[in-house]
């Protein structure tokens, strides 16, 4: 494991630069405590209810979204024919394209050995279920009767029926369902080690006793280690492709359909370069805040956010190719409902959506090239919410202007989202940000034991394989 | 046991080696039944636990047979538990002796008439159990032919209207029939030594000889008293043109199928008594079928663009007051020696349109046919005898008559004289019966304030209205669907209106029982006493074989139609002296509107969301404008997710002044506005009540049908409408096809070449098979008119709802079939524009992108081609609509059927789900339809023929534009109409396959016309 010495290596430079992945002078017991104590020991801060309190009153708006849906009809929101599909599924491919950079982090870049995942792979794997969870509310809720959803699931039944296994709805419902159960248990598996050490350090009883039914027994024997490794890297390989294939099925939610501008080969790679770039963006949009309020600078380092950085710069750079082989293959292939589409993106009702897009999604990112920008703290929270915009931007223009004009001139119509749309919105945002908020209160946010790992004197072939 | 468990049980080999391991590890003596379940196989174990192996695993399910009937015995012992209060109790008994011909399931139809303006269109009712559900045209009515129109179609909702005025009141008291008799005997014995001088009764256009029988009666009994009569959107011009032309009254009836047609602001699409039996006339000459090379010419010249004008091969958009002058110019030009004025005189732009005009018309002398308009003035008409008469062409596509209307009067003054004869006290007792004069009565007649004059003021009507408001007597008024009456057609024909339910409201009364109350016997019935008036007449040699067969056939055979007339045009100037002098500022056309018309369908849901034809705007009227009017007035629209956003015009005229959405309509004459009336009503019902603008308050008697002077400015307001196609072009996609009768000639396949039709086999899935019948459809953009009959008669068939203004601005109307309006040519030069009409039923695509991508499989495909909807199965994820490229997909995204409304349960058709919110749904080519005739021709033991199943949009179309059948049948029509070159797949490119084809569109320019 020379690499990962190399990196435990860089990561205690005798002064500090931002090149570090732990602050100095850190020891395991200093490391344990700075991040035990945030759940167990310190008083809350005021802060946290302030921000736990925001959050739970937006999720209100998702309460009153969902009564009047329920009660009214799909109708209180925007959607008409032609536009069949409006906010509930931007925000839905939005949410779940955010949920992409947990597990990237914490599989893809396991796999891959870059050690400087660790300190990053916790909250931003939670995120990863809190936006599935936020995104799974739109498939259910966007059907015109929701109690009947459950006919999507392939379940034995009187009617002796089958879903349509041709529609890519349906391959969206496994790959959705697939995603969420292997990435809560990736969570949990990462979570166990951790449990055992809330649970010998709690004080009282009750947080002993649940911290304890968490850690499963946990021990920390060798045999437990060598076990837990190899689950932990199985299920790593196990989450790896569907970091890929979720979003891929996502697209082909728009990629199988016929009108133009949703009738696109490039849709899968373009969809899943996006949603990894929205990722990183809300990782960064949640990190600087938590390093900021828990004083955690040390473990999340500026090597940490110009690492980001420069995902978000990859990954908004093929992002942006694929807008350009849009705009070009409308041109190449000669269609002229093609051309129109593109053109009508430009130029049409909506074309002040397309060009914040643009700025939001191609010029904004490309400023990260330089260092002194990409080091900055406060501009890369900016960034990251820049791009947070310009991805929900990009999922309105891919799924309106596409359908407001398609073939035929008569049936052409405009959309906009109603308060209902918004306020379902705005509620699985208070969704996110009270589950968030929950989970730093309650959960170790960095993994106290992978953090052990990467400090001078651990003993990577030992601890972490 | 059964044979294939034995057969398993042979093929077990029994293993002795393993019996005699059992045997000696057993202690004691233990019984066995066989070898192999001594051996332990475990094949044989299964099957001895399994008694019955075949059925048992049935029982093994964890919710087990017994669990499961206690689990149904008692949810249906709770659903038994209602409240604890009694139900009320009714008694069920069943017929004795059955009614005739009534079979559950089986719907029967009845002949009867609907009344346009007084004149009968002859309709076949649909009946379930008792129940009118649906209208369809007469086969056999001349002025029907089979067809309806959108007004005949939404008349059965007028009968189950429930803003119906239900009660008989006075001054808001209900009261019984008894009341009124009284109040009426004591007026009229006080009116009798005066011999009812001041009786008046007001009626529409009465063409019911018995009404008129019984009119004539009270006159007689009454002879001071006066009739009048009132139809808003009449026939005034008819008259007086033919009195100018040829000194009396004459029905003159066009024949549309001529070589060359010429309208002069004629829209015979829409309007008129005739206008069925024009369109298909007209149609018959359009059809190019078979290699049909030949085909009619059409010329408009006209203010507002209506759908004659649509159809016209060259339109001429002249304002309203250029249209008498242009009519003189062509009068001169075919030498009937009237004087052609300067504006069309040799030199001027418009000349060589008159001279090219003049030209055809001569080359087809005899087989021409000019249609004046019912809004120009008389002197049009009498002219367009005079040209007519010139030609050669009466009695060859122009037929007179003696008038079919019981007493042709003009209007207009018949009105004038009643308000005057009110104004100065004369009138002590009126009587209207239907009609909503106060609303529709010219306003500077100030016919309210005048009415109120009246000491005692009776109204009988459908709804309890405007005028009703006014009056002290409201008599609720049955709907022709519940009474007996009679009309007459525009060709004389009568029929027999029977009712087909009994009516909904028992108060109600028919013009003829109110009559009665008026005369010495008050209590005979409807049936009374147009029995006894038919009684009296020549209707055969047995009255009641005759009366019977008149009501089976719908029409009295025995009578003759109204004798023709071949009557001379006298020789004048046609009224030049009494021209109205062109004035400055801008015309305003007055024209009924195309769905509610006068007015009186103003409460009519469907009519209201029906899309206008051309501006496709629902539940508004608007002032409609050319383009270049509208950039002058410095309007603009524009289009977001709520509606369509316009200003808001203030209209001056003669110091009365109306506010009005504006609203652009490509090829309106520049320098003139259209009003459309019937909006703006006050007391109409729920639907209609403070819907548009009232444009009767700018309309005199001076100027009932176009005015000019009048003035038009911005108000800086806005006002939202909802258009359900504002889109004007086809961006240069071929959506429409069209070509000229000189390119159909030279390459008769043009349609097929636009698009590239991708290969067959170039689908992922298997090919579907259809071994018996596959259905398709084929409409001909040749013969449609626009005219939205098909859309009316669709939303009847299939119980379409009806959204509301607020929804259909949000693009959520929920019409089956639509008809889409395209222009084609330069706006800026109305002469080069085309205007075409596209009827959009789902297409029944073979590769149908919608049942792909449905994730409960609830849009499936059948195995005769029908694309189905299951609504039980539909869970609503609108991916199917946003697949569809043709976007003939309708969302629930509401509650919207209104499902407490007790008359709209009687109304609706019985054999159509009524769909719940959250449902799509769309065209099922009337499957409901395919169905019976599938059973009877089951029943019946042979094949469905074609032509037996008819959609509904079919049945209605007058033009014969839809023709539905089987393309597994090559003789079928349909067939051979998909045979046709000009036959296209709308978005073929697509690989859709639909089964919905269309036949390109060929118009017939005069090639020595100018253009541009």
């Amino acid at each position: 494991m020379a690499e990962s010495a190399d990196i435990a290596k860089d990561a205690t430079p005798p002064t500090a630069t931002p090149e570090y992945l732990v602050g100095p002078g850190h020891d395991f017991a200093s490391v344990t405590e700075k991040i035990s104590s945030i759940v167990l020991q310190r008083k809350t801060p005021w802060g946290w209810f302030v921000g736990f309190a925001v959050g739970f009153a937006l999720l209100q708006g998702l309460l009153v979204a969902m009564a009047f849906l329920l009660f009214k009809g799909i109708g209180v929101w925007g959607v008409t024919i032609p536009i069949g599909w409006g906010m509930d599924i931007i925000n839905f491919v939005w949410w779940i394209g955010i949920g992409h950079a947990g597990t990237l982090i914490s599989a893809i870049l396991l796999l891959l050995r870059q050690g400087w995942r660790t300190s990053i792979n916790r909250f931003a794997e939670a995120m990863t279920l809190f936006a599935v969870a936020c995104a799974s509310f739109y498939p259910v809720f966007h059907t015109g009767r929701p109690w009947l959803a459950y006919w999507l699931f392939p379940y034995p039944n009187t009617m002796g029926l089958w879903p349509n296994f041709r529609s890519p709805l349906i391959w969206d419902v496994f790959a959705v369902s697939t995603y969420a159960t292997v990435s809560a248990m990736f969570w949990f598996v990462g979570l166990i080690p951790d449990f055992a050490t809330l649970r010998d350090r709690a004080r009282s009883k009750p947080w002993k006793i649940a911290y304890g039914i968490l850690a499963m027994g946990w021990r920390g024997s060798a045999r437990h280690w060598h076990n837990y490794d190899t689950a932990y890297l199985l299920l790593a390989g196990l989450a790896t492709p569907l970091v890929i294939s979720v979003h891929t099925v996502v697209s082909f939610d728009f990629a199988i359909g016929i009108i133009p501008g949703w009738h696109a080969t490039i849709f899968p790679p373009y969809f899943v370069a996006g949603a990894i770039y929205a990722g990183f963006a809300m990782v960064l949009t949640i990190a600087i805040p938590l390093r900021k309020f828990y004083g955690l600078e040390d473990f999340i380092t500026m090597k940490h956010l110009e690492n980001m950085a420069k995902v978000m710069l990859a990954t908004g750079l093929i992002v942006a190719y694929g807008y350009m082989m849009e705009a070009f293959m409308a041109w190449y292939s000669a269609n002229s409902y093609e051309r129109f589409m593109i053109w009508n993106r430009m130029t049409g009702p909506y074309w002040k959506m397309y060009w914040a897009l643009i700025l939001c999604n191609v010029v904004a990112p490309n400023t990260l090239w330089i260092k002194n920008l990409r080091t900055s703290v406060p501009y890369l929270f900016v960034i990251s919410l820049v791009v947070s915009v310009g991805m929900w931007l990009e999922r309105f223009v891919i799924i309106v202007t596409s359908l407001h004009r398609d073939f035929l001139p008569s049936s052409w119509g405009m959309y906009s989202g109603t308060f209902f749309d918004w306020s379902a919105f705005i509620g699985t945002l208070g969704l996110f940000v009270t589950l968030l908020f929950l989970f730093v209160r309650f959960l170790p946010a960095i993994s106290i034991f992978e953090m052990r790992t990467i400090l001078p004197g651990a003993e990577p072939q030992e601890g972490r394989r | 046991m059964t044979r294939d468990a034995n057969d398993d049980m042979k093929g077990v080999p029994v293993e002795l080696a393993g019996v005699r391991r059992r045997l000696e590890g057993v202690r004691g003596r233990t019984y066995w039944k066989s070898l192999e379940e001594l051996a332990g196989d475990p094949a044989i174990e299964e099957m001895l636990r399994r008694e019955f192996p075949e059925q048992a695993s049935l029982f093994d399910d964890p919710v087990g047979r017994r669990q499961f009937l206690t689990l149904m015995g008692a949810s249906l012992a709770l659903a038994g538990l209602t409240a604890c209060t009694r139900q009320p109790e009714e008694k069920v008994v069943p017929y004795v002796k059955p009614p005739e011909d009534v079979v559950a399931g089986r719907p029967l139809f009845f002949a009867t008439a609907v009344l346009d303006g007084g004149y009968a269109k002859g309709v076949l009712v649909e009946s379930h159990l008792g129940r009118p559900t649906k209208i369809e045209g007469n086969p056999d009515h001349p002025a029907s032919l089979g067809a309806t129109d959108a007004r005949g179609q939404a008349s059965i909702l007028d009968l189950y209207d429930p803003d119906r005025s239900q009660t008989l009141t006075h001054i808001g008291e209900i009261l019984p029939w008894g009341s009124f008799l009284a109040s009426m005997k004591s007026a009229l014995d006080a009116q009798r030594p005066l011999q009812g001088g001041g009786i008046r009764l007001l009626t529409e256009t009465v063409t019911s000889p018995t009404l008129a029988a019984q009119i004539k009666g009270f006159l007689a009994d009454f002879p001071g008293a006066k009739w009048h009569q009132w139809e808003p959107a009449g026939r005034d011009a008819s008259r007086a043109g033919a009195m100018l032309a040829f000194g009396r009254p004459v029905e003159t009836e066009y024949r549309l199928d001529a070589d060359v047609v010429v309208c002069l602001d004629a829209d015979f699409v829409s309007d008129g008594p005739a206008n069925l039996r024009s369109i298909r006339e007209f149609t018959s000459r359009r059809k190019l079928e078979g290699g049909q090379k030949e085909m009619s010419r059409l010329y408009a010249v006209e203010c507002t663009p209506t759908l004659a004008g649509a159809l016209a091969d060259h339109r001429l958009p002249l304002k309203p007051s250029e249209v008498e002058e242009f009519t003189r110019a062509l009068a001169a030009g075919v030498g009937v020696g009237a004087e052609a004025s300067p504006a069309f005189g040799p030199g001027s732009p418009r000349a060589a349109w008159v001279q090219a005009l003049a030209k055809d018309l001569q080359a087809h002398a005899g087989s021409s046919v000019v249609v004046p308009g019912e809004y120009q003035t008389p002197a049009v008409h009498a002219l367009a005898h005079a040209i007519n008469a010139k030609l050669g062409n009466g009695g060859k596509t122009v037929l007179y008559r003696a008038p079919v209307e019981a007493s042709p009067v003009d209007q207009l003054a018949s009105l004038q004289e009643l308000a005057a004869d009110m104004d100065r006290g004369a009138v002590s007792l009126l009587v209207t019966f239907g009609g909503n004069a106060v609303f529709t009565a010219p306003a500077d007649l100030d016919f309210a304030a005048r009415m109120d004059k009246v000491p005692l003021r009776v109204h009988l009507g459908l709804h309890d209205d405007e005028t009703a408001e006014r009056c002290h007597w409201q008599v609720p008024e049955t709907h022709p669907l519940e009474a007996w009456s009679d009309a007459r057609a525009v060709d004389g024909t009568v029929t027999l209106l029977q009712p087909l339910i009994a009516p909904l409201y028992p108060a109600a009364k028919s013009a003829h029982e109110m009559l009665a109350a008026f005369s010495a016997r008050p209590e005979r019935s409807g049936y009374d006493l147009v029995r006894e008036y038919w009684s009296t007449q020549p209707m055969g040699a047995d009255f009641e074989t005759a009366w019977r067969r008149a009501l089976h056939d719908g029409f009295v055979a025995g009578l003759p139609a109204a004798p023709s007339l071949t009557p001379a045009v006298t020789p004048g100037d046609w009224g030049r002296a009494a021209a109205r002098p062109v004035e400055a500022g801008l015309e305003i056309a007055f024209r009924p509107d195309p769905s509610v018309h006068d007015g009186r369908h103003a409460n009519n849901g469907w009519l209201q969301e029906l899309p206008k034809p051309l501006t496709k705007l629902t539940w508004d009227n608007a002032a409609l404008m050319g383009p270049e009017t509208a950039r002058s007035l410095g309007i603009s629209i524009e289009r977001d997710s709520l509606g369509s956003h316009t200003d808001v015009v203030e209209i001056r005229l003669e110091g009365r002044s109306v506010k009005a959405p504006a609203w652009i309509v490509p090829g309106h004459a520049e320098g003139s506005l259209t009003l459309h009336l019937g909006y703006g009503r006050r007391r109409a019902g729920r639907v209609g009540t403070g819907v548009g603008f009232n444009a009767y308050t700018l309309r005199t008697s001076a100027a009932p049908s176009w005015a000019g002077g009048a003035e038009a400015r911005r108000t800086g307001e806005r006002y939202r409408l909802a258009c359900t196609q504002d889109h004007w072009s086809m961006e240069g996609r071929p959506v429409v096809r069209s070509a000229s009768l000189e390119e159909y000639e030279k390459d008769p396949a043009f349609a097929q070449e636009v698009g590239e039709d991708p290969p067959r086999d170039l689908t992922l899935y298997p090919p579907h098979k259809y071994d018996g019948h596959a259905w398709g459809m084929s409409i001909d953009l040749n013969s449609c008119v626009g005219c939205n009959a098909c859309m009316a008669a669709c939303q009847s068939e299939n119980n379409i709802p009806v959204v509301g203004k607020d929804q259909v601005a949000r693009g959520r109307e929920m019409h089956w079939i639509r008809v889409d309006r395209y222009y084609s040519g330069d706006p800026a030069k109305p002469e080069t524009l085309e205007t075409h009409h596209q009827p959009l039923p789902c297409m029944h695509c073979e590769n149908a992108p919608c049942e792909v991508v449905c994730p409960v499989a609830a849009t499936v495909h059948s195995d005769e081609g029908l694309n189905d909807m299951v609504y039980n199965r539909c869970v609503g994820t609108r991916y199917c609509s946003n697949n569809c490229p043709y976007k003939v997909r309708r969302f629930n995204f509401f509650l919207y059927q209104d499902w407490d409304t007790p008359t709209f349960k009687l109304m609706r058709n019985p054999e159509v789900t009524v769909r719940s919110r959250g449902v799509m749904e769309k065209c099922t080519y009337c499957v409901q339809r395919i169905s019976r005739a599938r059973i009877d021709a089951r029943n019946e033991g042979r094949p469905i023929r074609d032509g037996e199943i008819k959609t509904a949009c079919q049945q209605a179309c007058p033009g014969e534009a839809i023709v539905f059948g089987d393309v597994n049948d090559r003789q079928s029509r349909v067939s051979r109409l998909k045979a046709e070159p000009r036959n296209y797949a709308l978005l073929g490119e697509l690989n859709t396959r639909p089964r919905t084809t269309y036949l390109a569109s060929v118009r017939n320019p005069n090639p020595e016309m100018p253009r541009g």
